[in-house]
């Protein structure tokens, strides 16, 4: 395998530091399904104005990890987290937090593009309409939006039309515009590529290098080399079997940044991992 | 053989094997199958055509006797009146409408509010003791729901009646009034709507509601913002069928609505429905061959043409305002 440039080609990389100024946090983070151990021990802090790549083989948790960030978790009856997920300091799992306002200010972009069967405009204007937010004009808000997610040109005669009117790609970034329209400060995208073609891919690629100015981005993917384009730090984790039961428990390896954990990691599986000799 | 088959000597020594790729047997078995599947498909469509040829006959011998102005324009309903008949069938059709509205007054909020909490809301065990709950009061005969209504409902309903309120409406209901039976109706039809418009919320995909709920959605605006939306083609499909049931509803309204014809809509009047009538009147008492017999089929064609018409209207509307999600 050829190495994978680890330079952005939208900013040249700035002096990244060597530890990040952590907009989330997670400490000694553990998730259970039922009886089943999903998740174990995770330390991660995401960096403000940073690209954080999960990456790791399937099963070894890095979604899970991703569905606590904004408690999305919650959703599932049987899942249960201990430790702690700091955002600006405050424990969203604490009694007092309402996971309805944590999701306000961390949005979320899913692997296959789900727009609402509703018009492109609709879907912009869905999250400020239910969350109450006070905008001055919506229609100047949608454009706003449309345009932060590099959508608007494309859109901009037809926003009365259906959602599902628009291409793979154009679906999503419509996803990516309709979650930064609640003015989150963090957006969590989840395999947001992975059903897409390699000139959409490269277009959300482009969007997220230009979202990283305004919003901290946290990535799973199954693509290392878009790990590699668009990270600023990379997490890796794998699937440790337990000994008896042998249900697959997913940990943590190791954190660092991008072009560390590409061309230097300390981890022999990060090494094993990169370079397709397992996975 | 070696492991190195691939040389090009082999090649020309092995032509390709012959393969055969015609039919390897005549599968008759199957162009039977699939003829016994038309006919399973064509049977309802051809009894349907069937029920509508023999309405046409009797409906069109009713109309050489009775002028259609008669039939739709007069305000004066006595079909067995052999001296001074009448056959303004408008009664009727009011009748029918007044007991409907009461109906879907009860069937509509509770049956889709039942939906809504079954598909959003209901945890896996309670659904699972709901659902065929309700699926079995769907299957209560309607001769039961009759009776309840006229033993049960209409004694609480005189004794409970609020008479404080001013005029037509403080007066308390008869034996028989199209309240009592309209809301008897309603509670009939509720499974039909919860048990539809559930299927049709279920089959929302889970996609939509994750998206809502990422973007600070509580339950109930992903409920009534995002999943009936999206399920509306089915939620109307449920009203529709609601709405198709309450009209041709016999049992009920035989029972406990009356037969007096009047002309109201007032819910503690007594009404004579269109079904009523037709089931009252086909006893075996009136002579083949008479008009009252033939007023029969008339009303029942206007039973006929008035769901029919209702389809089609709905139909339209899910065609407009139904949001797609494929």
């Amino acid at each position: 395998m050829t190495e994978p440039s680890v330079t952005h080609p939208y900013t040249p990389q700035q002096e990244l530091p060597d530890h990040p100024v952590p907009v989330m946090q997670t400490r000694s983070l553990n998730v259970f399904y039922g009886g089943f151990h999903a998740v174990h021990d995770v330390d991660l802090a995401f960096g403000h104005h940073e690209i954080t790549a999960l990456i790791g083989p399937s099963g070894c948790g890095k979604s899970t990890v991703l569905r606590c960030l904004n408690r999305m978790n919650d959703l599932v009856p049987s899942a249960r987290v201990e430790g702690e997920v700091l955002y600006h300091d405050q424990d969203v799992y604490a009694p007092s937090v309402d996971p309805i306002e944590v999701r306000r200010h961390i949005g979320m972009v899913f692997q296959k593009a789900n727009p609402f069967p509703k018009s492109i405009y609709d879907n912009v204007a869905y999250g400020p309409r239910v969350t109450g937010m006070k905008v001055d004009s919506m229609d100047d808000h949608v454009e706003r939006c449309l345009r932060g997610a590099a959508l608007w040109d494309e859109v901009k005669d037809k926003l009365k039309e259906s959602g599902y009117s628009l291409s793979g790609g154009q679906q999503q970034r419509l996803c990516i515009a309709r979650a930064i329209a609640t003015e989150p400060d963090v957006i969590l995208m989840d395999e947001p590529c992975s059903a897409l073609d390699p000139i959409a891919t490269a277009a959300i690629e482009d969007l997220m290098l230009q979202l990283r100015e305004q919003y901290t981005i946290v990535i799973v993917t199954h693509n290392m080399q878009q790990a590699a384009r668009v990270s600023d730090r990379t997490a890796f984790f794998t699937a440790r079997p337990d000994e008896t039961t042998g249900n697959r428990t997913g940990l943590l390896v190791e954190f660092d940044k991008t072009s560390t954990i590409f061309e230097n990691p300390s981890d022999q599986r990060t090494e094993d991992y990169i370079s397709g000799r397992f996975g | 053989m070696t492991t190195t088959a691939r040389a090009p000597s082999a090649r020309v020594d092995n032509p390709l094997p012959t393969v055969s790729l015609s039919k390897s047997s005549p599968r008759h078995g199957e162009k039977v199958v699939v003829g016994w599947l038309f006919l399973c498909a064509a049977f309802s469509v051809l009894v349907t055509v069937g029920i509508v040829l023999s309405l046409i006959p009797p409906t069109i011998e009713f109309f050489n006797r009775v002028a259609p102005a008669d039939f739709f324009s007069t305000d004066f309903w006595a079909p067995t009146n052999s001296g001074n008949p009448g056959f303004g069938v408008l009664r009727l059709i009011v009748g029918t409408l007044n007991v409907t509205l009461w109906a879907l007054l009860i069937a509509i909020p509770a049956g889709l509010g039942a939906a809504i909490y079954l598909s959003e809301y209901a945890g896996r065990t309670s659904r699972k003791i709901l659902k065929p709950v309700l699926e079995v009061l769907e299957g209560v005969p309607t001769v039961a729901y009759g009776f309840f209504a006229l033993t049960f409902v209409t004694p609480i309903l005189r004794e409970i009646w609020p008479t404080f309120l001013p005029g037509r409406l403080g007066e308390p209901p008869g034996i028989f009034s199209a309240a009592s039976a309209g809301l008897v109706m309603g509670v009939m039809i509720i499974p039909t709507v919860a048990s539809i418009s559930q299927d049709a919320m279920s089959a929302v995909p889970s996609g939509l509601r994750q998206a809502a709920y990422g973007l600070g959605s509580t339950r109930m605006q992903v409920a009534t913002r995002v999943v009936v939306p999206a399920a509306m083609s089915g939620i109307v499909a449920s009203f529709v069928l609601g709405v198709s049931r309450a009209i041709g509803e016999t049992m009920i309204v035989l029972l406990a609505a009356g037969a007096a014809a009047n002309l109201t809509m007032w819910p503690n009047d007594s009404v004579l429905t269109m079904t009523t009538f037709i089931a009252r009147t086909s006893t075996g008492d009136i002579g083949t061959g008479t008009t009252t017999y033939y007023t029969i089929f008339a009303v029942g064609s206007v039973l006929f043409v008035m769901t029919f018409l209702m389809n089609m209207v709905s139909i339209a509307l899910v065609r407009r305002f139904r949001e797609t999600y494929e």
